[in-house]
């Protein structure tokens, strides 16, 4: 007992006193400030508030973060009002996701490009998973797609966001992996939200549900909804751990749903690097790996170049996959 | 019985000197974020959140205050509807069309706490409903696909016509103007942006809020200029308070009204994306279909009071079944809580109520005490409100311009909400001018989305189908009450409009 209190005190100094040295000798936020691009209660809202909360708690910055909500065009305005007014705003980060870089690769944002601001860090990502309901006859990823290949008519996907948006751009890259040429035919149907999307999957009126593993945690404990694939690279931890990936059933699908921060293009490289350094100590945390669980989140560790070239490398990917589907030109 | 203990068991959590006091403060600070025009329970829960979070509070505190503002905020919403005739927040929007006619007649207080009560009456019903429901109705909810959910939005916009009492062209413009407002941002359905004019602010839509403070409150304002010189102003002149309490035969009057709309608000609100407006709405208009043999609703009939109150916190209650139940949030400001919940590391969801049972009983417990205090804080302050009333239309008006500024700014931040919402107060003051009432702009914006998306997702399900609208026995059964809630009033109603014609049409458009 006495030893574990010694060593946390022992761990408390040593972090507190890098934390000291990391602020001493480069830069240090005046008045941090967190831009979430929706209103309060969405995802972009809680990555600040959580974030902007534990790197205070952790000592990484000195006064309590400001977030200010900045909703509109699907965080368009934020992203607008971060190039146009505060360029070079040293004190600024801005929550953002693989929505955010899918509405910069569809051009959702007029005028604005990835390469407009500097993309900081992850902090983690919530994988896809492609469910049916429990008392479906559906067993595999396979199974589902072979039944879309010979009659497209009788699938209809739901997910969560608007058609061409991540939900529905995982199934199609699940599809397209899968060998399905013509991937315009595959029915999705677009629900507010991916809880909406698995009542309706419950209800009957749907064949399949596309979504992130969080969304679909609460039903998967319940025995609701029969997990087919899980769109990630490995097995996940936890509760997912019994659910196969697409790659293991033959089909070479990645699909993240990323959360990370991006800050504005004329940031210092001194204050961008602190920005990196602290996202990163706060990504290292025990503290941030329980919230990382809690909520869902699998790990995702990139900052900095590694980050911005993640960023960019999905943004093409998304270029592609919506030129095939005709959303843009 | 196996709730009442578990219930017993919520009231231990709630009956906490710490948790009293978070209730209290929520109800208070909910009421008169409800009365101020343009923040509504959604921006009410979402400007505490942090508040909650700073305080260190564990999971049931944090919803007992949450919930709390939220009840607060339904209450709260009526007392502008009756006193300026500007609704505090969406759900409270039919309560103008009577409230502020009793008002003007000089019963302000009598509307005031008939509406407390109907309210009251509303939420207990609807927490009841909660608790001893919540599991098998997710089973109703399971019941609404796509088709029946867009014959039920066609039930409501087929009874509308119930909403107007002047004009039922003009009530009919006024809707499709506000179903076209509707389409403006991106469509889901196909991605692509309609009526955005490159324009990024206008992707998400327009916001409904931003509508309502423009339309109601800006064009209160601009109406009072205009009359400023002429010294009579018909909507803000001197009133009488009345009494503050209904006398006893107005309740007994109400008491059928508030049971049945209590009824139809919660299960309106259970439905997913249906939630607290339309479950005023179908409220008040069947409520008319109902009891309005003389043509008095929408002219200060207390009925006319109770019903939308009555629904609209029945609803409210309704909406935190499926939040509860299956993650799926009933209302905007649900999903709020839904955001908060997840937030706390509980996941609402099928097994909500096996895994958490301190906090969902902690909860029901803390709603019912919200609602016995809200009873409480709103009876005596009745006498407070009204003497917002007293306040000379030249301090009261400027007051609500910089209400509706500050308000619409500080919860977007964006300038151009400020643009568009004084775009709606000129189209507000325009309309009035024509008598087109405002109540069904509103219905449309704030449906219209929800109406379209289910349409086209039943279409799209069954490939391009149209029969699927009509495929199910509860679809059939909407459609059916629908096509007789739109034709028995042209054909009973003709009866009911001559009268109303020989009452004259004193009220003018602001009472619709």
């Amino acid at each position: 007992m006495f030893v574990t209190a010694t060593r946390g005190l022992i761990a408390a100094t040593v972090l507190g006193v890098s934390a000291f040295a990391a602020q001493a000798q480069d830069f240090t936020p005046e008045n941090p400030e967190c831009i979430a691009p929706a209103n309060p209660g969405g995802g972009w809202d809680f990555t600040c508030r959580q974030v902007g909360k534990e790197l205070q708690d952790l000592g990484l910055i000195d006064k309590t973060m400001q977030v200010v909500n900045l909703a509109g065009g699907g965080g368009g305005v934020a992203f607008a009002e971060v190039v146009n007014k505060r360029a070079d705003d040293n004190d600024l980060i801005v929550a953002a996701s693989s929505a955010t870089a899918t509405r910069l690769a569809q051009g959702a944002y007029p005028g604005n490009t990835t390469d407009q601001v500097r993309w900081l860090a992850s902090i983690g990502a919530d994988y896809g998973v492609i469910a049916v309901s429990a008392d479906s006859e559906i067993e595999t990823l396979p199974q589902l797609l072979d039944m879309i290949k010979s009659d497209p008519r009788s699938v209809s996907v739901a997910g969560g966001s608007a058609v061409g948006g991540w939900d529905h751009l995982k199934v199609l890259i699940a599809a397209s992996a899968y060998g399905i040429e013509d991937v315009r035919s595959v029915k999705y149907v677009a629900f507010d939200g991916g809880g909406e999307a698995v009542t309706q999957l419950l209800a009957g009126s749907v064949q399949a549900f596309t979504g992130d593993a969080s969304e679909a945690k609460g039903f998967v404990d319940s025995g609701d909804i029969k997990v087919i694939a899980v769109l990630a690279p490995e097995r996940l931890e936890g509760d997912f751990a019994d659910f196969p990936t697409a790659k293991e059933q033959g089909v070479d699908a990645i699909g993240a749903n990323w959360r990370g921060f991006y800050a504005p293009g004329g940031m210092s490289d001194a204050a961008y690097d602190a920005w990196v350094k602290k996202i990163g100590d706060l990504y290292a945390s025990d503290e941030w790996k329980e919230i990382m669980a809690n909520n869902g989140l699998a790990p995702l560790d990139l900052q900095g170049a590694d980050f911005q070239q993640f960023v960019q490398n999905s943004v093409s990917e998304i270029q592609d996959i919506s030129r095939e589907i005709g959303i843009i030109k | 019985m196996d709730v009442l203990s578990n219930l017993g068991d919520g009231f231990v959590v709630a009956f906490t000197l710490q948790n009293l006091g978070l209730a209290l403060l929520g109800c208070f600070l909910g009421t008169i974020m409800g009365a101020l025009p343009g923040l509504g329970p959604s921006n009410g829960v979402a400007i505490l959140i942090p508040l909650a979070f700073t305080l260190g509070l564990g999971p049931t505190p944090s919803l007992i205050l949450l919930t709390s503002v939220y009840y607060g905020a339904m209450y709260g919403g009526r007392i502008s509807s009756i006193l300026l005739g500007i609704p505090g927040d969406e759900p409270a929007m039919m309560t103008v069309l009577d409230g502020h006619p009793m008002a003007k007649k000089g019963m302000a207080g009598e509307a005031l706490s008939l509406s407390g009560i109907a309210s009251f009456v509303g939420a207990f019903i609807a927490t009841w409903g909660l608790i001893l429901l919540a599991p098998q109705l997710v089973k109703i909810a399971l019941l609404f696909g796509p088709a029946e959910y867009f014959a039920l939005f066609a039930l409501a916009f087929a009874t509308l016509g119930g909403v107007s009492s002047t004009n039922q062209a003009k009530s009919a413009f006024a809707a499709m103007l506000g179903l076209g407002l509707a389409m403006i941002g991106v469509d889901t359905q196909t991605g692509v942006p309609r009526f955005t004019f490159g324009e990024v602010h206008l992707y998400d839509g327009l916001d409904f809020l931003v509508a309502i403070v423009g339309l109601f409150a800006l064009s209160e304002v601009f109406i009072f200029l205009e009359h400023r010189h002429g010294g009579s102003d018909a909507s803000t002149g001197q009133l009488k308070l009345g009494r503050l309490t209904p006398p006893l035969s107005m309740i007994k009057q109400c008491t059928p009204t508030m049971l049945r709309t209590s009824l139809l608000g919660f299960i309106a609100g259970v439905l997913p994306g249906a939630g607290a407006s339309l479950g005023s709405f179908i409220s008040y208009s069947m409520e008319k279909r109902l009891v309005d043999k003389e043509g008095t609703f929408g002219k200060g009939d207390p009925r006319g009071v109770a019903a939308p109150e009555a629904g609209n916190n029945a609803a409210a209650g309704g909406a935190l079944v499926p939040m509860l139940a299956l993650g799926v949030p009933g209302s905007g400001t649900t999903a709020v809580l839904l955001a908060v919940l997840l937030s706390l590391n509980i996941t609402p969801g099928p097994l909500l109520f096996a895994n958490n049972p301190d906090v969902v009983w902690g909860l029901i417990a803390a709603l019912f005490i919200a609602n016995f205090m809200l009873l409480a804080l709103n009876i005596p302050m009745v006498g407070i409100f009204t003497r917002v009333l007293m306040v000379p239309p030249r301090i009261l008006m400027p007051v609500v311009a910089m209400v509706s500024f500050v308000g619409i700014y500080g919860i977007s931040g964006s300038s151009f909400d400020l643009l568009v919402m004084i775009g709606f107060g000129v189209m507000g003051w325009l309309l009035r001018k024509f008598d087109v009432p405002l109540v069904p702009i509103i219905l449309g914006t704030l449906l219209g989305n929800t109406m379209e998306n289910n349409l086209r997702r039943a279409i799209t399900i069954d490939n391009g189908d149209w029969f699927t609208l009509f495929d199910s026995p509860l679809a059939l059964t909407l459609w059916a009450i629908a096509i007789i809630g739109f034709i028995m009033p042209l054909i009973v109603g003709r009866v009911v409009r001559r009268k109303m014609h020989e009452r004259g049409d004193e009220e003018g458009a602001i009472s619709d």
